[in-house]
């Protein structure tokens, strides 16, 4: 967590206080908490009355796809299409998956090309397969797993030449590369704190005032009905505050992460010539890919055991994302992409943020080749 | 030394990975998934498999403060362990897939890796001790756990809970790379030791069924992967006396489930005798026909130096079974076995582990047994 976003969530914590409540410490609360939407939606390129607080990421993809195909559908019973990517987050995925199973959604996948970006006219030619049915559009701005970012501007404007709402998983976007709301046309937008320098457990779903949700928690009514709870004010001050140094830092933090990520690329290939970075990667570009994502396949090697074998040595990184059982399974990312069950084994995700150093990519760049090695040995004593 | 702590999720494997962090090494848990699919490890009630294994094997590695990773060998377990059961049971016999697993999974591709990752050694919770002794020769060369000293595999100290027969497979390279940490402990003592440490998998109970078939129902298994084939009954002069629906869900020895139509002419209960795959009959017969003091082994495995000549040794056919006296001639990976007493219910596939005093000699897949009148040679 950020230092000055810790600082803001513990000063905050001292003061008890609901937001809701009319007396001197709830007003004082409520101060706190309309400031930091303030600021947030300043931040995002968005009105204050479009953010909508909730416990995260999840949570406000769910409100998102959920609540957006209720409302659609209760308007109009044919409105029951989901445009998905297929490389989305488990948060959009899943919640297809329940409207599938239980609400007699269907789907339609957006495939990627193999840098994995959704290309408008793939959007396009899905709603024009039945424009009356399409309950909603949802494309992520920036991909988890292997940094794309998608041109959204683009492919919300193909959304609202059919009037259907375009919903934008923006978690890894929002505080790394510049997200304005606004301009992207976007009808809603999902963003959490955790991944951003700010406190885990709070998030915000940004949301277009002319946008209709059926609301997933009923109570009290707070945040426009939409999302009832009692506002947890020290972690929105925290979310508010971690959101604004990374705006304010992002040109120069921008740059900084670009070389940091260029030289693990670019090296990680001279070790050994067979790994090569997924998705889109050009050196210096900080529009198409995050800056802070390095994502390499390594053939011949299982991405636990290269987890394993840097770990050992100090670096910490991550295989595909997803896991099963705990059992690492083929990222569907890359599997969307067209990369191999076998290659896709061999995922190696370095996530560069504030507190990465040069030193940090020494040190990876340093145990990669006998990590490589074992790894390859490891795969071949087991296949 | 470096050393990957086998973690099943149960009780003795955790304190096994306890044991061996106490004693100085440098310790990574790993849970082996073996089911197939994740959904299958979702519905899987028991066995060693279940996602709440592998969350309880977590758990434990996050107490004792270890790293932990899940190691996914379902492709290797299928076809060294399950596609091995299932053709045993076609071609008439009963395989032991403990055994298999052992052999073929633990302490070969789990071991195999976690060399290739640079770890020196593998800890599992079975209860068997391994002792060196020295080795004043040392022609192996081998520069493993026991280089300079020879590491002999002997019986737990708990009888009732001894797994040495299950270990029979390991061949000296296996065992050199081998720690049974739990095997001079009683498992009462080991689930008391559990509490202390703070694991709350300490009163989890054992596992027993085979880990693929969670409904424990064998046959019904059988049945489902090599589908129904109808078949004969016969006694032992080829007189129909039933029907059945497939060969290989019968074991020799077995006497429940024959449903045969009508009682044998003497009275006298009667088991399975003899599985014939080739024509799909099933042979039954009194109980004296069961009886064998013979016994032909192949793919011996020793857990030492290939034994040479005669040996007085025990014999063991099943997980938990008796000892037998016995004379045993090996020749390679083939051995002969010669039983002071005639002992019934021995099945072809079956496991052979043949122990002097509490060591274990080695291992073999009883591929005939028979009645000998005539004495040892």
């Amino acid at each position: 967590m950020l230092p000055a976003a810790l600082d803001a969530m513990t000063r905050q914590l001292a003061v008890v206080g609901n937001p809701s409540s009319l007396h001197r410490t709830g007003r004082e609360a409520r101060r706190a908490v309309e400031e930091s939407r303030e600021k947030i939606a300043r931040a995002l390129g968005a009105r204050p009355s479009e953010v909508v607080f909730t416990s995260g990421g999840t949570e406000s993809d769910n409100l998102a796809v959920k609540g957006t195909f209720w409302a659609r559908r209760d308007a109009d019973p044919a409105r029951v299409r989901l445009l998905v990517g297929a490389t989305e987050h488990h948060a959009v995925l899943d919640c297809v998956d329940f409207l599938v199973a239980h609400e007699g959604a269907k789907v339609t996948w957006l495939e990627c090309t193999p840098e994995g970006f959704v290309e408008p006219v793939t959007v396009r030619r899905a709603i024009e397969q039945d424009p009356g049915s399409v309950a909603l559009v949802s494309v992520m701005w920036a991909n988890n797993e292997v940094g794309t970012v998608q041109d959204v501007r683009a492919l919300a404007a193909v959304a609202h030449e059919f009037d259907v709402p375009f919903h934008t998983d923006a978690v890894q976007a929002a505080g790394h590369v510049p997200v304005d709301f606004a301009a992207s046309g976007a009808d809603l937008m999902s963003v959490t704190a955790h991944k951003l320098g700010g406190p885990i457990g709070v998030g915000a779903l940004v949301v277009r005032r002319d946008a209709t949700l059926v609301p997933l928690t009923h109570g009290g009514g707070q945040e426009r009905q939409v999302r009832s709870g009692t506002l947890d004010a020290p972690a929105i001050v925290g979310f508010a505050t971690a959101l604004t140094a990374a705006v304010d830092t992002m040109e120069v933090e921008t740059a900084r992460l670009v070389a940091l990520r260029d030289a693990i690329v670019e090296r990680a290939m001279q070790v050994a010539p067979d790994v090569r970075p997924t998705g889109f990667w050009e050196p210096g570009d900080s529009t198409r890919r995050l800056p802070g994502n390095a994502h390499l396949l390594v053939p011949g090697c299982d991405g636990d055991s290269l987890l394993y074998l840097l770990d050992a040595a100090g670096v910490a990184c991550s295989t595909g994302s997803a896991c099963q059982a705990g059992v690492p399974q083929p990222s569907h990312v890359l599997l969307a992409m067209g990369v191999s069950e076998s290659d896709a084994r061999g995922a190696l995700r370095l996530t560069l943020g504030h507190t990465s150093t040069e030193a940090d990519v020494e040190a990876f760049l340093a145990a990669l080749p006998a990590a490589l090695e074992r790894a390859r040995r490891a795969r071949e004593a087991t296949s | 030394m470096r050393v990957v702590a086998a973690m099943s999720g149960g009780v003795d494997s955790a304190v096994a990975a306890a044991r061996m962090l106490d004693a100085g090494h440098e310790v990574v848990g790993v849970h082996l998934a073996l089911s197939q699919s994740a959904a299958t490890l979702r519905e899987s009630a028991r066995g060693c498999c279940t996602i709440e294994d592998a969350g309880d094997a977590r758990r434990v590695a996050d107490v004792l403060g270890i790293p932990f990773y899940v190691w996914d060998m379902a492709e290797r377990f299928r076809r060294d362990v399950v596609e091995d059961f299932r053709a045993e049971y076609a071609a008439g016999r009963t395989p032991n897939p403990c055994l298999r697993c052992n052999e073929r999974i633990k302490f070969a591709a789990l071991l195999d890796k976690a060399l290739a990752l640079g770890f020196d050694a593998v800890a599992t919770g079975h209860y068997a001790r391994v002792v060196e002794v020295p080795d004043a020769s040392d022609a192996s060369g081998r520069s493993g756990a026991g280089g300079g000293v020879r590491r002999e595999l002997h019986r737990a100290v708990d009888a009732a809970k001894d797994q040495s027969y299950v270990l029979g497979v390991l061949d000296a390279d296996q065992l050199a790379r081998s720690f049974f940490p739990l095997g001079d402990t009683t498992k009462p003592e080991i689930r008391a030791e559990a509490a202390e440490r703070g694991f709350y998998v300490a009163n989890k109970p054992d596992s027993h069924d085979i880990c693929f078939i969670a409904d424990g129902d064998t046959r019904g298994w059988l049945t489902r992967e090599l589908g129904e084939a109808p078949g004969e009954i016969v006694d032992a002069d080829g007189t129909v006396v039933g029907q059945h629906r497939g060969a290989f869900a019968y074991t020799v020895g077995q006497r429940r489930g024959l449903a045969l139509g009508r009682p044998a002419a003497d009275g006298q209960p009667r088991y399975v005798v003899e599985v014939r795959p080739e024509t799909n009959q099933v042979v039954v017969g009194t109980a004296d026909l069961l009886g064998v003091n013979a016994m032909t082994g192949q793919h011996a495995r020793w857990c030492g130096p290939a034994p040479e000549g005669v040996m007085r040794v025990g014999a063991q056919v099943r997980a938990h079974g008796e000892e037998y006296p016995a004379t045993a001639w090996a020749d390679g990976d083939h051995v002969e076995m010669r039983l002071d007493e005639r002992i019934r219910g021995v099945a072809p596939g079956q496991s052979v582990v043949l122990y002097e005093g509490t060591r274990v000699v080695g291992s073999a897949t009883i591929a005939a047994s028979r009645l000998e009148r005539d004495p040892v040679a």
